[in-house]
């Protein structure tokens, strides 16, 4: 079959895999966007900022946090980056919440996206003030160097790591907002906040705690995307505008739609990439276009 | 986005917005006979000041953030630059080649934008504008990262050399003069006062018997050529197009350059691309400091003055800018 289309079945897998992470940080991203929308009907444009801050923050604490201490021999190792970094980034959204994000939420909803890419920018100018725009490397962590060998295919353990993760992650964030009782009060919180305040529910704290689970869940593909892209202060503004045409196709209209839409796209571009290369980056806005024609809210939208 | 009644002026007398108009515009055309403020400058004001127009025509007056404007801004500036370069037009005609462009690219997002709503609308711009910078990157004539380098200015009708500044500063004053009465005209006229219905109460609108959606698309439409204009514009008078017209930061740049200046004031955008361009001249050689700035400015903007620099005028003064 992979004779008949000119392309070698190692290509072809590989390209899948390739496709297959870069689908995992999709979902992982418009999953958070998906979560926030759902509850603060703001599209969080500082979403791919977080992103990079995530990595960022991982490769600082690997390379530079020690010799800023004055302790060079300071590491912070991979595996607690994958937890800090996200809490500090889950801090910090949760400070922008407070202060100021939450003034916006009677404005027009055009408001809180404005505000949002007003902060991804100062975001962005901060790193790339302070580290440049030069990408800086992240080792793969030793645990998770190496890789399978099938049949003639080498198929590295740290994407397999990052594969499995995303969609662990995924699923995980799936079941407690889809099956869980505090998932419902979520849910209910999107439907009818004041009737769910009236019940005694304290909402602004539900608010809160959304946005900053929806932000870490940014800053936590940044670590995973650490060793595997360069990091970089522009790596967020790159990715972004995929991930938001990504939502688009998918519609928002749910958790598990955001899911497979993001895994699927990253699958499409990845096999656009080994039968017409020049048409990869391009591919994601293509489909986007012709959804929006035939159905304008989106694969899993509801018309509103 | 913009809940006060605008009134025009319905007495014989002139308003206050034709005197002021008319005054800034003398002030303007003298501007080239005195030392303080670099012609350069100015241009470069007046190519964006037309871009942000062009923007608060859509969200100031249709309600509609278009969150992609730079590919009609990008697109024109290539086209023109390609045809003054190229195919050695004139001036004035190599505008409208850009013009035609970007309306035609208007069209086509617009029809697929207005489909949807609000925040969607935004991001659905935000990423068909995205297929253009891809493009643009891909496509031979656009040089890639180069970019199109030393364009001609031309000479206006074949007469006059556009090559010194001090003629192509008229050259433009006069592009942004027309494009400001083009505004001004759409605005004031029954068709601005549907599209104003329509930013108020949409359903309304719709009750009342308007096809909407087309009303949209128009506006869009116009918009979009409007962008053109500013782009084309700037590819001669910085004698460059480039990636960085096509670029989603520069959509960014528009919009908050209409917000600063004011949203839904016709000499707002203006004075947000004068505020913006000024900023960006002296943080230019400063690293991240220029996007750090310009973030911050949204953020203040969004949080705490958001009738933007002319908007507050007005207010206070109570007239309409």
């Amino acid at each position: 079959m992979f004779e008949l289309l000119g392309v070698s079945p190692q290509a072809f897998t590989a390209q899948m895999l390739i496709g297959l992470i870069n689908g995992s940080f999709y979902a992982l991203l418009s999953l958070g966007l998906a979560v926030i929308f759902g509850l603060l009907n703001v599209i969080n444009f500082t979403h791919g900022a977080l992103y990079m801050l995530g990595a960022m923050l991982t490769w600082i604490g690997l390379t530079q946090l020690g010799y800023w201490i004055g302790m060079p021999e300071l590491e912070v190792p991979y595996l607690v980056a994958l937890f800090l970094a996200p809490l500090i980034v889950g801090a910090f959204s949760i400070v922008v919440e407070k202060t100021m994000l939450k003034r916006l939420y009677h404005l027009d909803h055009l408001y809180g996206l404005l505000l949002t890419f007003g902060i991804a920018l100062v975001l962005e100018g901060l790193f790339r003030h302070w580290f440049g725009v030069l990408g800086n490397s992240y080792p793969v962590p030793d645990m998770l160097r190496g890789g399978l060998r099938v049949n003639g295919l080498f198929l590295p353990y740290y994407r397999l790591w990052v594969v499995g993760v995303a969609l662990l992650v995924c699923f995980a964030t799936w079941y407690f907002i889809e099956r869980t009782k505090l998932g419902s009060l979520l849910r209910a919180g999107t439907e009818n906040p004041r009737l769910l305040q009236a019940l005694g529910v304290n909402v602004p704290l539900i608010i809160t705690l959304t946005y900053g689970a929806g932000c870490a869940l940014a800053a936590f593909a940044g670590v995973l995307a650490a060793p595997i892209y360069q990091v970089t202060a522009v790596m967020g503004s790159e990715l972004i505008i995929v991930v938001f045409a990504v939502v688009v196709i998918g519609g928002m209209g749910s958790i598990a739609g955001s899911i497979l839409t993001g895994l699927g796209l990253g699958i499409v571009e990845g096999l656009t990439k080994v039968f017409y290369p020049e048409a990869s980056s391009v591919s994601i806005f293509v489909i986007m276009i012709i959804v929006l024609l035939l159905k304008p809210a989106g694969l899993f939208g509801k018309v509103r | 986005m913009n809940t006060t009644t605008v009134t025009t002026a319905t007495s014989n007398s002139m308003s206050t917005f034709t005197k002021l108009s008319i005054v800034i515009f003398v002030l303007l055309a003298l501007l080239p006979f005195q030392n303080f403020v670099y012609d350069l400058f100015m241009m470069k004001v007046f190519c964006f000041a037309i871009f942000a127009a062009a923007l608060n025509l859509l969200l100031g007056y249709a309600g509609l953030l278009s969150f992609g404007h730079a590919a009609f801004f990008g697109s024109a500036s290539y086209v023109t630059a390609h045809a003054m370069k190229e195919w050695g037009v004139t001036p004035e005609i190599g505008l409208f080649i850009g013009v035609i462009c970007s309306t035609a690219l208007g069209y086509v997002f617009g029809y697929l934008a207005i489909r949807r709503q609000g925040i969607y609308f935004a991001m659905i711009t935000l990423a068909l504008a995205q297929i253009i910078y891809f493009l643009a990157t891909q496509v031979p004539f656009t040089n890639g990262e180069d970019g199109i380098q030393g364009v001609p200015r031309g000479e206006f009708l074949g007469l006059i050399d556009l090559s010194p500044s001090s003629h192509m500063y008229w050259f433009s004053l006069g592009v942004f003069a027309l494009a400001f009465l083009l505004v001004m005209r759409v605005v004031r006229s029954p068709f601005g006062q549907v599209l104003k219905s329509i930013r108020e109460n949409e359903p309304r609108a719709i009750s009342l018997g308007y096809d909407v959606d087309r009303y949209k698309l128009m506006a869009f439409t116009i918009s979009a050529g409007l962008a053109g204009l500013g782009g084309g514009l700037k590819a001669l008078v910085l004698q460059l197009a480039s990636l960085t017209d096509v670029a989603w930061q520069m959509s960014g740049e528009a919009v908050l350059m209409t917000i600063l200046g004011g949203i839904g004031t016709l000499w707002g955008p203006i004075a947000g691309a004068a505020v913006i361009i000024n900023l960006q001249n002296y943080l230019a050689n400063l690293g991240g400091w220029s996007t750090i700035a310009t973030g911050a400015i949204f953020v203040v903007c969004v949080l705490a003055f958001r009738r933007g620099i002319v908007g507050e005028i007005a207010h206070r003064l109570k007239i309409q800018l």
